[in-house]
């Protein structure tokens, strides 16, 4: 299984095992991993999954479409590398794909 | 209530046409006999339409969870626009619409609600954490012991009308506008309350955009600072704005930070009151107060309802919805919706998800001040749990004649000696 870096806001860092298929956001919502709330479930809605891809990664976790671009309009603290932990699909390819928690959730 | 002595809502619910059953009308809100109208739609029409209704013409009721998300995400078919009628069930008079960013779709609400959203940032969170504790301290050490006193009049108001007056900077000894304002743009001219017409509704909201236009102009030309009304004047989507834009906004940020803050304060020593057990859980654990906190705005549910209008013909899950249609998305309703929460009548303050609420909405309207408003409600309750053994509900809470504001005009309560 692909192994996902969470890195929190303080610096604590927490590697995971997620099963293909899954969402960024599922990984860190189904092991305990603090700094991710995932308010709306996982359906684009809200922007509480919001993180910071590793610039090595980016390319490889696809684009935002629209309606993620529009909720990360509204994240808080949203920088280039901004994306939602829901829209990222964990695939092979994503073996060792760190991601980084922004100071809160909004 | 000239409701028959004998009226129980859940027979009348469940028996009734589906074709008659019509959620929206506030005197059942004002009843608290609300709920079994839309448990009846949830399980037998979830997406119902109410052909006619003396306050608010036709409308649709969308009463599931799931349902409701895909309206909320589908900004392009459902409006929020004012020009259609804006984001509740009662329509206003064309002449009278107001603008403000909650009654827009993009790219216009995106650029106005940019502008105020750093209020509620992180780092402008921090900064008022002090304050809010220190004044809900100081509104909790002034209340009386073992005797009768209205929790809403003495606790909810004064918190919430503190918290707006920071937020716009406005001048602290006339902040009872504030909340005066707030009542007077949500309450119906039928609840035969202080708004005695929609003239006179105007006429009150002359007052606000006068008193607001002062603040204006003397914010406008000093440096930008972190209040409501200096962000609004030096925004670059809103310092062009009309003056009706300007008062449709303030109304939007003085109701959005008031009524409902406001009305979980309430309902929260309400709901800790008629679950004891629930109660004694928190106050074995204070760790859970950010989980109760959530399940608190989940069973308030303190906005019941959003409205959206259809901009073109759309087939939502079979039903044939026209364009100009309103819809009406139940918030009261899916926060029961057992296909999405478990065991959903029950208040519990330490369930497994208790953010999958959806009290402040989804999608780009989701609630801007959500953090701050949870925030408010962790405080009261650590302080309250710091100070109380508990407050005893001692009558029954008379509620607000609104299908839209689901609130409480007051709150009968003691605490013991």
């Amino acid at each position: 299984m692909p192994t996902i870096t969470y890195i929190e806001f303080n610096g604590t860092s927490h590697s995971i095992e997620v099963e293909n298929g899954l969402s960024v956001m599922e990984g860190a919502v189904n092991n305990n991993v603090p700094g991710i709330d995932a308010d709306c479930g996982g359906s684009c809605a809200c922007a509480t999954c919001h993180v910071f891809v590793d610039e090595a990664w980016l390319g490889k976790c696809g684009t935002p479409d629209t309606q993620e671009k529009s909720m990360l309009g509204f994240a808080a603290t949203a920088q280039a590398n901004s994306r939602l932990a829901c829209q990222i699909t964990v695939s092979d390819a994503l073996d060792g794909l760190v991601v980084r928690m922004p100071e809160a959730q909004h | 209530m000239n409701a028959p002595v004998n009226y129980d809502p859940t027979h009348e619910a469940w028996t009734m046409p589906l074709d008659q059953v019509d959620p929206a009308n506030p005197m059942r809100f004002m009843a608290g006999a609300e709920l079994p109208y839309l448990a009846r739609l949830r399980r037998d029409a979830p997406i119902h339409y109410t052909a006619e209704n003396p306050m608010f013409g036709p409308y649709w009721s969308i009463c599931r969870y799931n349902d409701i998300m895909q309206v909320e995400l589908n900004t392009e078919v459902f409006s929020s626009s004012w020009a259609h009628g804006g984001i509740t069930v009662r329509d206003r008079a064309k002449e009278l619409r107001i603008p403000m960013f909650i009654a827009m779709d993009p790219p216009q609400h995106d650029d106005q609600r940019k502008v105020v959203q750093p209020i509620v940032a992180p780092f402008n969170l921090q900064k008022f954490e002090a304050l809010i504790r220190e004044r809900t301290a100081m509104v909790l050490d002034s209340l009386p012991r073992g005797e009768t006193f209205d929790w809403v009049q003495q606790v909810s108001i004064p918190l919430t009308t503190m918290m707006l007056a920071s937020l716009f900077d406005f001048p602290f000894e006339d902040r009872a506008l504030l909340s005066h304002w707030s009542d007077c743009a949500t309450m119906p001219v039928e609840a035969n309350g202080f708004i005695k017409s929609e003239e006179h509704r105007e006429q009150v909201f002359g007052e606000l955009l006068g008193y607001f236009t002062r603040l204006w102009n003397e914010r406008v030309n000093e440096p930008a600072r972190p209040d409501l009304v200096s962000m609004l004047a030096h925004g670059e989507a809103t310092r062009n704005m009309t003056p009706r834009e300007y008062l449709g906004n303030l109304i939007l940020l003085i109701v959005g930070g008031n009524d409902t803050t406001r009305n979980s304060m309430s309902g929260g020593v309400l709901f800790m009151h008629q679950n004891p057990a629930e109660f004694a859980k928190l106050r074995a654990n204070p760790k859970l107060v950010d989980s109760a906190v959530s399940e608190i705005i989940r069973y308030q549910t303190p906005l019941a309802h959003m409205r959206r209008t259809a901009t073109q013909d759309f087939d939502l899950n079979g039903h044939q919805i026209k364009a100009g249609d309103k819809v009406v998305m139940w918030y009261l309703s899916a926060n029961r919706d057992a296909e999405v929460i478990e065991n959903p009548d029950a208040f519990i303050v330490d369930r497994k998800r208790p953010r999958q609420h959806i009290s402040f909405g989804f999608g780009i309207h989701r609630c801007v001040g959500n953090r701050l408003a949870e925030l408010q409600l962790k405080i009261l309750w650590e302080q309250l749990l710091a100070r109380f053994p508990k407050v005893e509900v001692v009558g029954e809470p008379k509620r607000v004649f609104s299908s839209f504001v689901r609130g409480y005009a007051s709150l009968p309560v003691r605490i013991p000696a």
